[in-house]
Formats: structure tokens, C-alpha cells, sequence
């Protein structure tokens, strides 16, 4: 699926939640899974600035595709930061740094884009296309 | 004294429009007020007024409007005076906010007190505000941080207070109250202590002023801090106090207009206080807006207030305590309307952002005193702050937003 499938994707799901406390349960759920990242790489260099939580962020490249991985040590910012993996991980460099983020509007989660906002989506994203750009830059050299 | 009864109540909150909103859906309950407080109407028209048909730049024109702005300008700082029982209107220093006022402070006593090999002491409980400028003009100078540190309560011992000022410190910059634990510190106590020692201190008061009566001269404090905003007054306005004898001595911190008297290409004179530590044009419409905060407080009464606020933090720790896990961070004897907690299990971004979809606005976070949170090994807390016009009932949402938001969590 494209990064922009795999958003309707999520759109069509959010969109089955009556109100916010459903919203808010599934992230908490999804925020509750397994970390997915190495416990290696929960490092002050993975973490994120920015964030009132801790979260760690690490980035792999693999055939021209970029792998995330993350955690996070509070539940609903870990599931914001799940979220943004299953959207953005296994992508191309490009495409990750093509791709807009309106789906985070469309699915009630506004409040979390503010950029002062500092439990905000807006560091993870930035943070995750700041990768694609590092794996872009060094794929053209 | 009582605190505030029901019609009271109601008809305070009435004058505080930003109350009466709905956030998410639900009625707004606002218990942020350690961050920032609303503002009563009589402050926002104050604010209007000015701009409306007062506006013009103080203390330099001969005409009309400058004479009418200057009036109202100089008034406030006779109206502050009292306020804070000041022995001298020229003991009073505008400034943007308690920050300021700290780094004028400190920039002025760089270069006067505090040298090489000197040093300064604070305590283990200070916003950042009143860390930050001591700790880097210490950096600077080449002098020492002394920091009376916190006990399992949140308190400082006057017994390790004692033992520090017998280094002699050059100032002691300790915290009326604190931000992130309500602790009251015993600063009339801390200051004889100091005083003893020929050590002046400086109160930051940030949290203070707008919660109890404030007397500088019954505490006998050298310099005290606080902000317009925390106190239902405007933001970008604070006062430093200080006592004239200080004042008079200190070197001016920031140059241009206004704090001169006589310049030429080469050689400036200072104008008096308190205008030598005031470059600049002023934030007339702030300082008005303060003012009258000041007469709304003194109208609603410091003592009725503490006792509202001291009702509402009882009954919120009472309620909280129900919430299975809640560990509260600062148990101070003599505290203030600020609680702050965690809960095992949940991390208090969590919290904040589950109860702020309830419409309920906490902090949540380390409240720009880190070290405070490193001291009680947590990653930041959650904390509800009171005001006067904050209800009973308002703490049983808080409280059940809560425990709602932690069945969610856990």
C-alpha cells in the first residue's frame, strides 16, 4: 500500500469511533503494544526534542526503504507515535518526504499538531522526514 | 476569616469572561492558574481604556495626554507600593515579569556584589527563573551555587539553610512559594536567619502575591519579584522591589532612554531611581492593567482568597486520594493551592492530555523547574494550581476526570 492508501486506511477506521474516548482508547491500546524498537537504540541520540513524554526514534535503511521503530514511556504518545510508523515506515525516502500529514486532521487529532505543542505529532514527523532527507541525500551521492 | 461564599463565588466568577467557555464540548474548568491566571473584566477594560483615549509616551511630554498617561502610570506604582507595603514608591521597579526583574537583578549585581570566589544561595525548589540567572552569573563571575536542598516533603531544612549561610553568600535568592510542590517556605524565618549573617535576600513571589498579603517590610525582604499575570493582571508586566538603600547603590542594568540624565557623546549620568532601572518606554497599558488587578484584589480581599484557595486544595487531596496509585510530589506542612501527583502506572502527559479532552486544564510536566523532578526521581508531575473563582464542584470534575482518565490508562 502507498503511504496515502495506508491513511484512508486509518481515516476509514477512526471514522467507525463514535467518540473521543473510543479515539483515545485506541491509541492507548495501540500506544500499549510491544515496543518495536531495539531496547540498543533507546539512547539520548534516538530521543526525540521537543516532546514533554520521552520518545525514541531509530530508522533503518533496507533496500531503499526506511524501517522505524520507536517507543515511548507515556501510552498515548507512544500510540501517536505507532500511528505515524505503520503510516510511514517501509517507504521509500521519497515518498516519506512527499507525504502530507492531513490525515492526522481528518481523524480528530488536531490538537496534536500544534507545533508548540509539546506532547506534539509535529517533532515525530519532522524527525521522521529529517531521516528520509539524511537516506535521500545519501542515496543521490 | 471565611473563604468565599456562594454568591461571592458567583458573582467573582462572573467578572472573568474567559470562564464561561465550553472546551471540547464541556464547560471550561480552568486549574492552570500557577501558569498564568484569567483576567477580570475591569483589567481587560483598563487595558482598552488606555489604548482607547489614554494612549501617549509617559513621563517626557508636556501635553495633555502625556501628563494624563504619566498620572495613571506613576499612580499604579504608588497603588503597588501599597499594595505590597513598600516604604517608597521608588522602591518599586516595573519590569516584564518576575524573570526580568531577577535578570535585572542579576545583571545589576554582577558587576556590584557578587564576584569572583563569592557566592550565591538558592534552594532546591526554584523555578528556573530564579536558578537560571544566579547559576549563569555565578558561571560568569567565577563564583560558587550554594542550594539548600529538599527534603522528602518537599521542605527545606532550616538547619542546612543555617549551615550554607555560614559561607557567607553574597545574596540568598530563595522562593516565596513553590510552582511545583505548593510548598510555603518559612521566608520571614529564612531572611532573619540571613539578615544575621549581613546577607540581603531576594523573594521571588511569583506565587505568592496573589494568594496571601504580602508585607516587604514586615519581612524585612532586601528584593522581591512578581508578575502582573499570575495575579489577574496583564502579562509582559512585573515589579522588582527593592529596598531604596539597595537600589541606590546598584548599577543600572539596561541603557537608553528614560534611565538617563544627562548624556553627551561621552559621559551619561543616570536619572533616579526608580527610573535609572527603567530603559526604555514602559508597558504603560501593562502597568494600568495591573493596577487595577491590584484594586481587584484588594477589593476581594488576600486573606479571603487564601482561605477559598486553602479550602479547595483540602478538599481536592482529600478527593484525590481515591484515585488508586496517586503519589503526591511535595507534603509540605504549610503549603499552597498547588498539588501536584503522579500516578503509578501512567505517565502525567497522559494524564493531562485524557483530562484536557474533559475539559479540564491542568499542567502537566516538569513546570520549568527540572530539578525539582530530578530531586523526586520523576519524569515531570501533574498539577492542578487554584485560583479565587475556581468551586467545589470543579475539583469533583477535576478529580473525576482523573480517575477516568487512569481507568483508561491502566
Amino acid at each position: 500500500m502507498t503511504i496515502q492508501e495506508i491513511q484512508e486506511q486509518i481515516v476509514n477506521e477512526f471514522s467507525l469511533f463514535e467518540d473521543w474516548m473510543d479515539k483515545y482508547n485506541y491509541l492507548i491500546e495501540m500506544g500499549k503494544e510491544v515496543p518495536r524498537i531495539d531496547e540498543r537504540y533507546k539512547t539520548n541520540n534516538h530521543l526525540i526534542s521537543g516532546c514533554q513524554s520521552r520518545v525514541w526514534l531509530h530508522a533503518e535503511n533496507r533496500d531503499g526503504k526506511i524501517y522505524f521503530t520507536a517507543d515511548s514511556d507515556a501510552v498515548i504518545t507512544k500510540g501517536l507515535v505507532n500511528l505515524l510508523i505503520r503510516v510511514f515506515s517501509g517507504h521509500s525516502p521519497e515518498a516519506i518526504l512527499e507525504a502530507d500529514t492531513d490525515f492526522i486532521e481528518r481523524i480528530g487529532l488536531k490538537e496534536h499538531l500544534s507545533p508548540t505543542r509539546s506532547n506534539g505529532l509535529v517533532s515525530m514527523v519532522k524527525q521522521m522526514k529529517l531521516y528520509a532527507q539524511v537516506y535521500k541525500l545519501k542515496q543521490d551521492n | 476569616m471565611n473563604g468565599l461564599n456562594i454568591s461571592e463565588l458567583n458573582e467573582l466568577r462572573q467578572q472573568f469572561p474567559a470562564l464561561h467557555q465550553s472546551v471540547y464540548g464541556k464547560p471550561l474548568v480552568y486549574l492552570d492558574n500557577a501558569a498564568t491566571t484569567q483576567k477580570p473584566q475591569l483589567v481587560i477594560d483598563r487595558i482598552t481604556k488606555y489604548y482607547s483615549s489614554e494612549n501617549c509616551n509617559i513621563h517626557r511630554g508636556v501635553h495633555y495626554l502625556s501628563q494624563v498617561a504619566t498620572a495613571a502610570f506613576e499612580a499604579v506604582r504608588a497603588n503597588v507600593a501599597g499594595f505590597i507595603h513598600a516604604a517608597k514608591s521608588e522602591e518599586i521597579i516595573f519590569t516584564k515579569g518576575t524573570t526580568e526583574a531577577i535578570n535585572l537583578l542579576a545583571g545589576s549585581l554582577a558587576g556590584f556584589l557578587i564576584g569572583m570566589g563569592d557566592s550565591v544561595l538558592v534552594t532546591g525548589m526554584e523555578h528556573h527563573s530564579n536558578l537560571v540567572p544566579w547559576q549563569q552569573l555565578c558561571k560568569r563571575n567565577h563564583a560558587k551555587l550554594l542550594v539548600a536542598q529538599l527534603d522528602d516533603k518537599g521542605e527545606v531544612s532550616l538547619e542546612q539553610f543555617g549551615k550554607l549561610l555560614e559561607q557567607k553568600p553574597k545574596l540568598v535568592a530563595i522562593t516565596h512559594i513553590s510552582n511545583a510542590l505548593g510548598t510555603i517556605n518559612p521566608v520571614k524565618e529564612m531572611i532573619t536567619m540571613a539578615h544575621a549573617n549581613d546577607i540581603p535576600v531576594l523573594i521571588d513571589g511569583a506565587q505568592s502575591v496573589a494568594h496571601m498579603r504580602v508585607d516587604v517590610q514586615d519581612l524585612d525582604c532586601d528584593f522581591f519579584a512578581f508578575s502582573g499575570h499570575k495575579m489577574y493582571g496583564p502579562m509582559g508586566v512585573g515589579v522588582l522591589y527593592g529596598k531604596e538603600k539597595w537600589l541606590e547603590q546598584m548599577p543600572p542594568w539596561q541603557f537608553g532612554g528614560e534611565m538617563v540624565d544627562q548624556v553627551s557623546l561621552q559621559e551619561t549620568t543616570f536619572n533616579q531611581l526608580p527610573f535609572k532601572f527603567e530603559a526604555g518606554t514602559p508597558n504603560v497599558a501593562g502597568v494600568l492593567g495591573l493596577g487595577a488587578a491590584i484594586d481587584f484584589l484588594n477589593q476581594t480581599g488576600l486573606e479571603k482568597i487564601g482561605k477559598h484557595e486553602q479550602q479547595l486544595l483540602d478538599l481536592a487531596i482529600k478527593k484525590l486520594q481515591s484515585v488508586q496509585g496517586i503519589r503526591f510530589i511535595g507534603n509540605a506542612n504549610n503549603r499552597a493551592g498547588v498539588i501536584s501527583f503522579i500516578v503509578d502506572g501512567t505517565h502525567p502527559t497522559d494524564i493531562g492530555i485524557l483530562v484536557d479532552k474533559m475539559g479540564v486544564a491542568v499542567r502537566t510536566g516538569h513546570h520549568c523547574a527540572q530539578p525539582v523532578m530530578t530531586r523526586f526521581d520523576v519524569p515531570g508531575t501533574v498539577r492542578a494550581s487554584f485560583a479565587l473563582y475556581n468551586t467545589a464542584e470543579e475539583v469533583e470534575v477535576f478529580v473525576s476526570a482523573v480517575q477516568k482518565a487512569v481507568r483508561m490508562l491502566l
